[in-house]
């Protein structure tokens, strides 16, 4: 939950307080694992093919209770994303039908969607998002793989910073979609509501959202369970961020010349101070000015 | 300056590692510089308002209505064939921007042009100024049954946006 | 600002400006020829650091400003727009998030060195003062700006500091009211929140053209902490310290670039990608990191009033330090004891903060009011006792002893006077 702010702290907190009892207690779920994106790391890049499976079970599966308020059909075609061609997305917009309006004698109509038209929400308002889901509330996608955190092992501190690994939220989401499983014994689950292993608290409102087979894939990919939460997971990474490609290669190309202009203010820098740490250079003598 | 008096061994400024060093710098400068000023540039979510779709099957002969495309008003003219014939048969000798009213519009009963003088960025009045056409209600040109200019400042005829007839009462700007 | 300008106006264009202006003069003898100690270390550029800083997050933050929309509704839709839609928005804003924490971390290496070298001494005392209150400006606009993106921490964040208020008697309740202009933190909150980080960075850049004033009348303080004697223990800021602090400024900038593009949300906190819900607070909320200590003693203390107290006690107490510290000798380097509580004070400062990110149960709670009051116990009685008591090592007798040695000190006197006669013959 505090996974960031608690583990900056921690780094420079090497000694001393590393065994408080507050780091014991907490994961009381498991800890989710971590998965091989390919979107991690410094290098990192989506996989176009895994962001398009991803949108397919987010169509088929997941947009029928979860909104994506902040995303519309034309960042279907970004670069960096699913990367459709503009025909597809225009047809796929077209497939849907937007409430537009008022025309000229004030009613409002439907029309074919355009590309520039949001995604549909599946609800009217939030209200009627609870009273079809026994008064919880499916949460919005737009962010969600950033607004979602693991509290990391102990030691992840030590690492944390210089890993870039950023996939905690993905992790976690990817680990709830394959964390249903039988109530264990001793655990009361409320009327209404789901056993999940990494859940906190482990009753969540939403059942099992997807079951092998459940997508018909055309690329071939298996169609399992842990196939589809690694494609909607990655989506939702997408979403999320969808200027990562943008930004990692944006970051190599400033660290690399930033490194080098170091580099060369620290030759000059070493030739203007040349000599003074000795007698014989004491190289300028502002005091004649 | 500080280096009035220059010890043996001291660099120049003309050192090739304090030019590199320098044209480095100017370089990261300059790249920093581009996203601060491209940020002021249409945002990705303007760019995609394109279009707007007009329908006109109401718009009686002789009117025009006004319609709102990125922001600006589109002027769409029902002319009757008296402006038609008016606009077609003005000599290009009369035009301060001479262009035909046959290269201005796609059907001559139909007339759109982006509703902006191209002066200083007025709204002009329809039905209006010496020729019937438009008039400039800040600084006074006058334009023609074709948007183009006649008389006043203003340098260039209104300007036709893109569109086309989806249907013969169906308008689609952009 | 360090008196009569030595600039000569190269041509009768600039003398005619300079009569009337002299502001070339005045740049000149600020940031070209002023002397300053030649045992300047690398801590010494953390200055230029901030003071660049300062300017990046009010250029990053006016471009932001461009595209933000300070309404409860759209707040949140407004920094998604940025991060989605806008050219370069995500670069700007994360430039402008994370630069909000690189700013932190280097006044935090400034104040420690300001410690470790006690620069805070006389003649220093109001250069030292006016930096406590850069820095009280810093955690105020710091604080507005982490509501402005008005997700859930955001949110709660601005409830929960701004309730500290209620804890003044009698008027509490109505001060935050007023604070929030409502019954609770709403529209209006955010709006007020957002004029006021608009304005604050512009009252820091004011203080900050103080501090350099109050810097330029004594000079910088310098590791040994002596101060300068003769014009042979300095030299001049440009060509020497301009490359030295920009040196130091482009490694600062690798690591404020990796955090921006490899680690942008690092600092930040999950929760803050939610929207803000007025009905329902996050499992756990904690500040920013750059805030926690503070929180920590917040609530180290059991009673509301006192923790408050606590928290600006710890910030205010600071500004009393020239006088705390009864000590003559500067620089801990020649103060063994000083040194080693020092450093046990920066260690309760990073527990402290520690403590800060824990909820607050078992061991946490304990820790937390050792700590505190032993910040207080630091500043308050071993400070002032330490000067009484402690035997300071021997000092070098000038800077230039303290680089070169005492021999190397005399012969470049010598060789130094040496070099001056021709030109002031000349």
């Amino acid at each position: 939950m505090t996974f960031r702010t608690t583990m900056a702290f921690r780094l420079v907190l090497l000694a001393g307080l590393a065994a408080s009892p507050a780091l014991a207690q907490e994961n009381e779920n498991p800890l989710p694992e971590k998965q091989a994106w390919s979107f991690a790391g410094p290098l990192g890049k989506y996989n176009t093919a895994q962001l398009q499976r991803g949108y397919q079970v987010y169509r088929e599966v997941c947009s029928n209770c979860h909104s994506m308020h902040f995303l519309s059909f034309r960042n279907l075609s970004d670069a960096g994303g699913p990367s459709f061609s503009d025909g597809q997305v225009k047809a796929l917009a077209a497939s849907y039908k937007v409430q537009d309006g008022p025309n000229d004698s004030g009613d409002m109509f439907e029309r074919a969607g355009r590309a520039s038209d949001p995604f549909p929400q599946p609800f009217a308002n939030e209200q009627a998002a609870r009273a079809a889901n026994g008064g919880a509330l499916p949460p919005d996608m737009s962010v969600l793989a950033k607004a979602r955190d693991i509290e990391g092992a102990w030691y992840s501190f030590l690492l944390g910073p210089f890993s870039t690994y950023q996939e905690q939220g993905v992790d976690y989401i990817h680990a709830l979609l394959n964390g249903y499983s039988e109530t264990p014994k001793g655990f009361t689950l409320p009327s209404g509501k789901y056993y999940n292993e990494y859940f906190p608290g482990h009753a969540i409102s939403m059942p099992k959202p997807l079951n092998d087979g459940q997508v018909d894939y055309s690329d071939g990919s298996p169609k399992t369970v842990d196939q589809y939460a690694h494609d909607v997971s990655a989506f939702l990474a997408w979403t999320s961020e969808p200027k990562l490609n943008q930004r990692k290669n944006m970051g190599f190309n400033a660290i690399v010349f930033l490194i080098v202009f170091a580099s060369l203010l620290y030759a000059v820098k070493r030739r203007i101070w040349a000599g003074l740490h000795d007698v014989s250079g004491t190289p300028i003598d502002h005091a004649a000015e | 300056m500080a280096t009035a008096t220059i010890a043996p061994g001291t660099p120049t400024r003309r050192d090739f590692l304090f030019i590199a060093t320098g044209a480095v710098g100017a370089v990261g400068v300059g790249s920093v510089v581009w996203p601060f000023i491209n940020q002021m540039n249409p945002d990705a979510s303007t760019l995609a308002l394109a279009s707007t779709e007009v329908d006109i099957s109401k718009l009686e002969v002789g009117q025009i209505m006004t319609v709102k495309w990125r922001g600006n008003p589109v002027f769409v003219r029902h002319r009757t064939p008296k402006e038609i014939q008016e606009a077609q048969n003005t000599p290009m000798s009369d035009l301060k921007d001479p262009q035909t009213d046959q290269s201005r519009v796609q059907k001559p009963e139909w007339l759109v042009l982006i509703g902006i003088c191209t002066h200083l960025g007025c709204v002009p009045l329809g039905h209006d100024g010496a020729y019937d056409g438009w008039r400039c209600p800040c600084h006074g040109s006058v334009y023609d049954t074709s948007g183009r200019i006649r008389q006043g400042p203003a340098p260039t005829n209104m300007a036709v946006p893109t569109y086309s007839f989806l249907s013969d009462t169906k308008l689609k700007i952009g | 600002m360090s008196g009569p300008s030595t600039y000569v106006p190269q041509n009768g264009f600039l003398r005619w400006f300079e009569s009337r202006l002299p502001i070339i003069g005045l740049v000149h003898s600020s940031f070209i020829a002023f002397p300053n100690p030649r045992n300047l270390n690398y801590f010494w550029t953390f200055g230029g650091i901030l003071a660049f800083m300062l300017i990046e997050q009010i250029v990053t933050g006016l471009v932001l400003a461009m595209h933000y929309t300070p309404e409860s509704s759209m707040a949140f839709a407004s920094v998604e727009h940025i991060m989605r839609d806008v050219n370069y928005g995500w670069l700007l804003r994360y430039l402008h998030a994370n630069g909000a924490t690189m700013f932190f971390i280097a006044v935090y290496i400034h104040i420690a060195r300001n410690l470790y070298y006690g620069s805070y001494k006389a003649p220093r005392e109001i250069l030292f003062i006016l930096g406590v209150i850069i820095f009280l400006l810093m955690m105020a606009t710091a604080f507005m700006g982490y509501v402005l993106p008005w997700g859930q921490m955001s949110f709660w964040g601005a409830k929960v500091i701004t309730s500290l208020f209620s804890a003044i008697p009698f008027v509490g309740d109505s001060i935050t009211t007023w604070l929030w202009g409502g019954y609770s933190v709403g529209n209006a909150t955010l709006n007020r929140f957002f004029a006021l980080h608009y304005l604050m960075p512009f009252m820091i850049l004011g203080v900050v053209v103080l501090h350099i004033w109050a810097l330029h009348i004594p000079g910088s303080n310098n590791p040994v902490g002596v101060e300068v004697k003769s014009q042979k223990d300095t030299l001049p800021f440009h060509p020497y310290f301009t490359v030295k602090d920009a040196f130091s400024l482009v490694c600062f900038m690798v690591v404020f670039a990796y955090f921006v593009f490899y680690a942008p949300n690092y600092f930040g906190h999950s929760d803050n990608y939610i929207e803000a819900n007025p009905l329902v607070t996050p499992a756990h909320i904690v500040p920013e990191w750059y805030f926690l200590p503070y929180y920590a003693m917040l609530r180290a203390v059991p009673s509301k009033l006192g923790g408050v107290c606590a928290l600006f006690g710890s910030i205010l107490l600071l500004a009393f330090l020239p006088w705390l510290d009864t000590s003559r000798v500067r620089s801990s380097n020649f103060r063994p004891v000083y040194r080693a509580f020092l450093f046990l004070f920066f260690a309760t400062v990073i527990g402290l903060g520690y403590c800060g990110s824990q909820e607050p149960v078992g061991s946490v709670v304990v820790w937390s009011e050792i700590l505190t009051a032993w910040y207080f116990i630091h500043l308050l009685i071993v400070l002032p006792l330490l000067g009484f008591f402690e035997t300071p090592r021997k000092m070098p007798a000038s800077i230039t002893e303290a680089v070169l040695g005492p021999k190397g000190a005399s012969a470049a006197m010598v060789g130094a006077r040496a070099a001056a006669e021709p030109s002031v013959k000349g």
